[in-house]
This record gives C-alpha cells, sequence and structure tokens, in this order.
C-alpha cells in the first residue's frame, strides 16, 4: 500500500497496574481494510480497540490516527475522536434522547452542522441502517437489533474514516445478530474502514480482509481468512479455533 | 404582664414564616448553583479541582450545623464585616447546601452508567457538551428525590439560625413563649408550621422516588 495507513500503532504496551493487557502491540490498518480480531475472553482485544480513540491510555508505544499522533495532548484526542467511529456491545444510546436526537447531537455540537443538515443525515443513515420509521422512537422502544443498527447510524453520522466495533452482536438475542450483521457488511462492501471485535467467524469469512487472533494481550497470528481458518500457523490459534468452531 | 396565646401571637410567629421561607430559598437557590460546581469539580478528572471539592464535603459533613453557623457568624465579624444575622445565616447555610448538594450530585452523576460517558466521548463531544447534553439531564433525573429530601432538611435546619439572632418561626416561638409561658402550645404550633412546608416536599420526593425506579424498571 502507498497511503498512509489510517491507523498505525507501534510497539504499544498497556497496563492496567501490575497487569499487562497489551504487549507490543504493532498493526496498520489502512484505508478501505476490514480487520476482524478475535481470541479468548480477557486476551485484551476490546482494550486494542479502545486505544485506538484513547477511551484507554497507554503506557508506552505510538499510535497514529489519520496523520494524527495520538499521544499529543487533549485537542488531539478529541480531533481523533471525531474521525473515529465506535460501535459498542452494549450500543450505549443516549436514553434521554429520541434516536434521531441520538444521531443529530455530535454533528451539531462537534462540527456545528445546522439542525436541519444534521437531521437530514441523520435520517439518510437511519434510512440506510434500514429503521427511519424508528425516528422519533426512545432507545428503550425498540429492540436490540434495533438499538445498535441507530448505534451505527449515530457513528455514521459524523463520517467518520474508521469504524470499530467492539461486540456488537453479543448482547443480542439470536434472532437479531443477522440484521446487525447484515447491516456491517453492507458497510463495510461500501468501501468503510473497520476493525471488529467479534466471534461471529462468518461474518470473518466474508468480510474480513485479514484476521488477527490474540492471546494474552498479544498478536499471535494475522492471516487473510482463507488462510486463517484452514490453516493457522500457531498451536494457540489452532486450539481456540478448534473451540470455537466446535 | 402575661398573655395568653391568641390570634395576636400565632399572628406574629405565622409573619416569621415567610423568614424561614426567604432563607431556606436563599441558602437553596445559592447552594443549587454552589452545589453544581462542587459536584463537576468533584468529580473532575483534575486532581486540584477534585481534592478542595473532598475537603469542602468532609469539613462540613464531619461538623454539625450550628458550629458552621457560629463560624461564619463570628468568621465574618473577624474579617471586618459588621455583624447581620441575616447575611451570617445567608452565608452559612448556602455553604452548607453546596457541600450537601455537591456530594448528592456526584453521587447521582457517577450513577449515570459508565457506557453514556464512552459514547460521548467516543463522539468527540468535548466536556460542555457532554455534561449539558448527555450527562446531566440524566443524572438530573436521579438526582430529584434526594435533592428535595435534602430541602427538608434545609428547611428544619434553618431553625438553628434562631440561635444567632435570626428571626424565622422558632425564634418568633420562643418570643411568644417568654410573653406567654405556654410552651406546648406556643411549640406545638411552630412544629406544625413546619410540619405543613415539610409533609408535601417528602410526599413530592417519595413519588418521584417511585417514579424513578418505575422507569429504571421499564
Ligand atoms: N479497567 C480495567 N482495569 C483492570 N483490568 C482491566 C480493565 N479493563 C480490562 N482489564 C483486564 O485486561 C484484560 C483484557 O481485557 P479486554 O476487555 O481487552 O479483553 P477482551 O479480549 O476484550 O475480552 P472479552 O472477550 O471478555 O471482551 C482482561 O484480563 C481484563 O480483566
Ligand atoms: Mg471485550
Amino acid at each position: 500500500m502507498t497511503a498512509d495507513p489510517i491507523v498505525r500503532m507501534v510497539n504499544v504496551e498497556k497496563w492496567f497496574g501490575e497487569f499487562q493487557a497489551l504487549r507490543n502491540i504493532s498493526l496498520d490498518v489502512h484505508k478501505g481494510e476490514k480487520i476482524v480480531l478475535c481470541g479468548p475472553s480477557g486476551s485484551g482485544k476490546s482494550t486494542l480497540i479502545r486505544c485506538i480513540n484513547q477511551l484507554e491510555k497507554i503506557e508506552q508505544g505510538k499510535i497514529r490516527v489519520n496523520g494524527i499522533e495520538l499521544t499529543e495532548g487533549k485537542q488531539n484526542v478529541e480531533t481523533i475522536r471525531q474521525e473515529v467511529g465506535m460501535v459498542f456491545q452494549q450500543f450505549n444510546l443516549f436514553p434521554h434522547l429520541t434516536v434521531l436526537e441520538n444521531c443529530m447531537l455530535a454533528p451539531t455540537k462537534v462540527r456545528k452542522a445546522s439542525k436541519a443538515d444534521a437531521a437530514a443525515t441523520a435520517m439518510r443513515f437511519l434510512e440506510r441502517v434500514k429503521i427511519p420509521e424508528q425516528a422519533e422512537k426512545y432507545p428503550a422502544q425498540l429492540s436490540g437489533g434495533q438499538q445498535q443498527r441507530v448505534a451505527i447510524a449515530r457513528a455514521l453520522c459524523m463520517s467518520p474514516k474508521i469504524m470499530l466495533f467492539d461486540e456488537p452482536t453479543s448482547a443480542l438475542d439470536p434472532e437479531m445478530v443477522n440484521e446487525v450483521l447484515d447491516t456491517m457488511t453492507d458497510l463495510a462492501q461500501e468501501g468503510m474502514t473497520m476493525v471488529v471485535v467479534t466471534h461471529e467467524m462468518g461474518f470473518a469469512r466474508k468480510v474480513a480482509d485479514r484476521v488477527i487472533f490474540m492471546d494474552r494481550g498479544e498478536i499471535v497470528e494475522t492471516a487473510d481468512p482463507e488462510t486463517f481458518f484452514t490453516s493457522p500457523q500457531q498451536e494457540r490459534t489452532k486450539t481456540f479455533l478448534g473451540q470455537v468452531m466446535h | 404582664m402575661f398573655r395568653t396565646f391568641g390570634f395576636e401571637e400565632f399572628w406574629f410567629i405565622l409573619l416569621a414564616l415567610r423568614w424561614t421561607i426567604a432563607l431556606t430559598a436563599i441558602a437553596f437557590a445559592g447552594g443549587m448553583v454552589g452545589g453544581l460546581v462542587v459536584a463537576l469539580a468533584r468529580t473532575s478528572a483534575l486532581p486540584m479541582l477534585r481534592y478542595p471539592a473532598v475537603a469542602l464535603i468532609r469539613v462540613f459533613q464531619g461538623t454539625p450545623l450550628l458550629m458552621q453557623l457560629f463560624l461564619v457568624f463570628f468568621g465574618l465579624n473577624l474579617f471586618g464585616f459588621k455583624i447581620d444575622p441575616w447575611f451570617a445565616a445567608a452565608a452559612a447555610f448556602t455553604l452548607h447546601a453546596s457541600a450537601f448538594l455537591g456530594e448528592i450530585w456526584r453521587g447521582c452523576i457517577e450513577a449515570v452508567p459508565r457506557g453514556q460517558f464512552e459514547a460521548s466521548w467516543a463522539l468527540g463531544l468535548g466536556y460542555k457538551d457532554r455534561n449539558v447534553s448527555v450527562i446531566l439531564p440524566q443524572a438530573a433525573r436521579i438526582a430529584v428525590a434526594p435533592t428535595v429530601g435534602f430541602l427538608v432538611q434545609l428547611l428544619k435546619g434553618t431553625s438553628l439560625a434562631s440561635i444567632i439572632g435570626f428571626i424565622e418561626i422558632t425564634r418568633a416561638g420562643q418570643v411568644v413563649n417568654n410573653m406567654t409561658f405556654q410552651p406546648m402550645v406556643v411549640f406545638s404550633v411552630v412544629a406544625a408550621m413546619y410540619f405543613a412546608l415539610c409533609w408535601p416536599l417528602s410526599l413530592f420526593a417519595k413519588r418521584m422516588e417511585r417514579q424513578f425506579s418505575k422507569a429504571l424498571a421499564r
């Protein structure tokens, strides 16, 4: 690739007190790339993507996002966060705001968009995630799958350069998993740069350019999905795949 | 000479009720402003804001209200202010309310789920927008019941201002008692007036509490 990567992590180390959550992580994410992160519980997947928008501070190493050094002060952090969309396992919609208001908040406050523009943008993305008719409802009135699609639309309204997903379907009832995965697949096909933590191996196979396996804070193996699933190199990867694929 | 407790005496106490209400209102209004500042400082990421707020809260929680009142009353004099019960009482109760509301609201801010903070950070919302649009509206819903509860405490607490010579209903009751020597009658009337103010507030607080737990259960 010739262009600068959207995310460049170099030798990142992260501790929670005495516990080392990330060990020597180096990772480039290029424009348009889709990366799936997997690994056992506690391996540091969430921590890794949360470092990209500084929900976690790192102790060592460098992170550049969209050409801006993340380790250089508060102003940079807020600038970066505007360019990085994030979708959480628990949706984290604002319960006191309607779906439409959830989607309009950051564009009007952060990007200083007019109410009318922000509403038009919000409706466009709500249509893309196929729930424009829910715009006036409150999050608590929607199903889990619908809430997660609103969360995706809310992040997209900021026109992010990259989208981070932290187990977006893990809190959903099984019958709602697919509507969210379909939305994410559409997004991938439109060329969005994505880093997805998920145990949905079908999604990884279909959408990922690279699959990364983490264990105990380290990146153990990185491969294209075909190689990753059919001929993993590392023992730990094989064990893990044996467990999740049955 | 002695007088018996009659309408005139009742009226005297009732008129003093406005000073009880005025002192409560001033302290509560001032305490809302001060309390917001204290709560925001107390929950700040900056230690230089957090520690003074903690110290203020500890001091006011760890000393009797009467001592706070005395210290402000005599302290103001020390700094060259003329001794004025009105000013001293208003200042002391405002500080007291700021510290207590600050601590109550800190709890409410911290009761807003962590994910709400994270979602606001992730969207790039700055400090002001994050608080005004996301955190404080949710904290406020939790805060209504305990805040009204504190208002009831504050209203009853203003009776202590009688000790520094501030004429509110307790003081008015003492004055009337000195003339009538009918303490049971006089102080029953005073107590009934407090009750008439506090009871509806307590009911309101209870109702808000119930409504909130229902909203949570949804
Ligand atoms: N705030 C924190 N304080 C202390 N330890 C933490 C904190 N957050 C995470 N950890 C620890 O860091 C390790 C990595 O956590 P992380 O959430 O990144 O794992 P994960 O791979 O996302 O796991 P899961 O699949 O369960 O979500 C875990 O052992 C966890 O206990
Ligand atoms: Mg996780």
